[in-house]
């Protein structure tokens, strides 16, 4: 459905988008390329499980989320596309494992409670 | 001109909640509400149904808080019939992370002061340690030294607490007027009268419910509303799979699957800004809580401010100069909905407040009146 303007730079930046390859120019977003793709979505909502794809290309609407080299739910038309950069759909919520998570934090000094209202 | 049974000036959650009460209760109200430039605490909060902290050194509060998390079922079930709307009310209890052992004696100290000061109402709760709080909550940080839990804590979705009580509101006739500001008012005993431009409302019964415009309303009907802007910031994460069971005070995670990350108490006027180093501690104490969090992305912060009155205690209050003039301030309008619309509605539609509200009047701070 999209296609590069023809005034776009040469598309020369190579990532992947759920197994595709695809090239785009130096600078687009992860979304352009998700877009340049041709697919019809890119994630699932996590409460209906409808279909989305990204809409309004300006860091508004959510609608873009995807799974980028490994960490999901990143907004991708704010991220610009890099060489061999991963893109993949996202289904639903994060799934994350507490118990997965190592606890390695840092420890720094505790900030101050709150004093208890709501 | 146009006649009502009672004028409710402010629609937020406490006016919203108060004028649902009135017009079930058969009354012909009107909701006056200002423009979406006005600060509403009621489009920034927590979502918390909480109880556990609440009136300490005032029994009362306590007393009033408790009633409040009572009625909310029936509210929630009651406005999840009449307007379709699913307020996301669960109630499975709380627990208030503590980090090291100095905050968790500090909080032990508070629970058990809270039981004595309950007297025969009762208060019950219980501390508990590191490792059975690691057998609930998955991911536990090395810095938790424990929790206070009680059960009558719990959580909801506010902004739809606060579109269903609108839509209850106007499906049961009340007349909801938005897009005005009271600066002035004539008051008389059971007779107020509100214009607008153009436009004039009249009625035997007025509530200040309009926040922190209170202040500035309460002295013209006889009635005193010292509230200040409090400043709280939030932080919201992406989605993920559920994964604790019940609010965590200061940490909740939405039925949605989003967590919430909350929230400051800052003294610093109308100034609705985010602040990085306030930002930051939050952040901080939530992956102290749970190192996990830190790998999650946050999707959304803002701030907004708490209608605050100097002791922190709610303002409820009948004018002696006016009769049919009262006020509601509070800081907890969703823990609270729940009173408003079955408890304090109701009071007014009967014309008086119940001598159980006598602590919360405002004439606690006039000190000639106390000395
Ligand atoms: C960061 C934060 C977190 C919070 N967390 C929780 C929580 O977890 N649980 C909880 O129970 N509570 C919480 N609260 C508090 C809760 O949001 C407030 O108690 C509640 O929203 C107050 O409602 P309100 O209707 O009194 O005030 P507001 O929401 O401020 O509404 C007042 C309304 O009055 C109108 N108004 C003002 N002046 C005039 C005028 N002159 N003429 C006409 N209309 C006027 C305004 O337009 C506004 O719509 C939190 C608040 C904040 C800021
Ligand atoms: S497309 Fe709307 S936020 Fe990315």
């Amino acid at each position: 459905m999209f296609r590069p303007r023809p005034d776009a730079p040469a598309a020369t930046v190579e990532v992947e988008v759920d197994g595709r390859t695809v090239r785009v120019p130096e600078g687009a977003s992860a979304a352009a390329a998700v877009l340049l793709a041709g697919l019809a979505s890119l994630r699932d909502t996590p409460v209906t499980g409808s279909a989305r794809a990204p809409y309004c290309m300006m860091g508004v609407c959510f609608e873009c989320l995807a799974e980028i080299d490994g960490v999901p739910n990143r907004q991708s038309c704010m991220i610009a596309a890099l060489p061999g950069m991963r893109i993949r759909r996202q289904r639903g919520a994060r799934d994350i494992d507490p118990e997965d998570v190592p606890d390695t934090i840092p420890s720094f000094p505790i900030p101050a409670p709150r004093s208890g209202g709501a | 001109m146009t006649q009502f049974d009672a004028i409710v000036i402010g629609g937020g959650l406490v006016g919203a909640a108060i004028g649902y009460g009135l017009v079930r209760d058969g009354l012909r109200v009107a909701i006056v509400d200002e423009g979406d430039i006005a600060f509403r605490a009621s489009r920034g909060n927590f979502g918390l149904v909480w109880v556990q902290s609440k009136g300490l050194g005032a029994p009362h509060y306590q007393r009033w808080t408790r009633l409040s998390a009572e009625e909310w079922p029936a509210l929630a079930a009651e406005l999840g019939e009449r307007t379709g709307i699913s307020v996301g009310l669960e109630q499975p209890g709380g627990l208030q992370l503590c980090l090291g052992e100095e905050e968790l004696e500090k909080r032990r100290a508070m629970m058990e002061q809270m039981r004595r000061e309950a007297g025969n109402f009762g208060f019950e709760y219980r501390m508990l340690d590191r490792s059975e709080l690691a057998g609930i909550l998955p991911g536990l940080g090395a810095s938790v030294a424990g929790a206070s839990w009680t059960p009558y804590d719990g959580h909801a979705n506010s902004l739809n607490l606060l579109h269903a009580l609108h839509k209850g509101f106007g499906e049961r006739g009340g007349t909801y007027l938005p897009g005005r500001t009271v600066i002035e008012a004539h008051a008389a005993p059971h007779d107020f009268r509100v214009e607008f431009a153009g436009e004039t409302i009249v009625a035997p019964k007025i509530v200040l419910a309009a926040g922190l415009g209170n202040a500035k309303l309460a002295p013209l009907f006889g009635l005193l509303a010292p509230v200040r802007p409090q400043r709280g910031q939030i932080l919201v994460t992406e989605r993920t799979n559920r994964i604790w069971p019940l609010p965590l005070g200061s940490l909740r995670q939405t039925q949605e699957g989003t967590i919430m990350l909350g929230s400051s108490e800052e003294d610093v006027g109308f100034d609705t800004g985010q602040k990085p180093e306030i930002m930051r501690n939050i952040a901080r104490r939530a992956v102290l809580c749970f190192p996990w969090i830190a790998e999650l992305q946050i999707v959304r912060a803002w701030a907004a401010l708490r209608v605050m009155p100097p002791d922190g205690l709610p303002i409820y209050d009948e004018s002696e100069e006016f009769p049919g003039a009262f006020t509601a301030n509070c800081h907890s309008g969703v823990t609270l909905a729940g009173a408003h619309a079955n408890a304090f509605a109701p009071m007014v539609a009967a014309g008086a407040l119940d001598p159980m509200m006598m602590p919360f009047s405002a004439k606690r701070f006039d000190v000639s009146a106390a000395a």
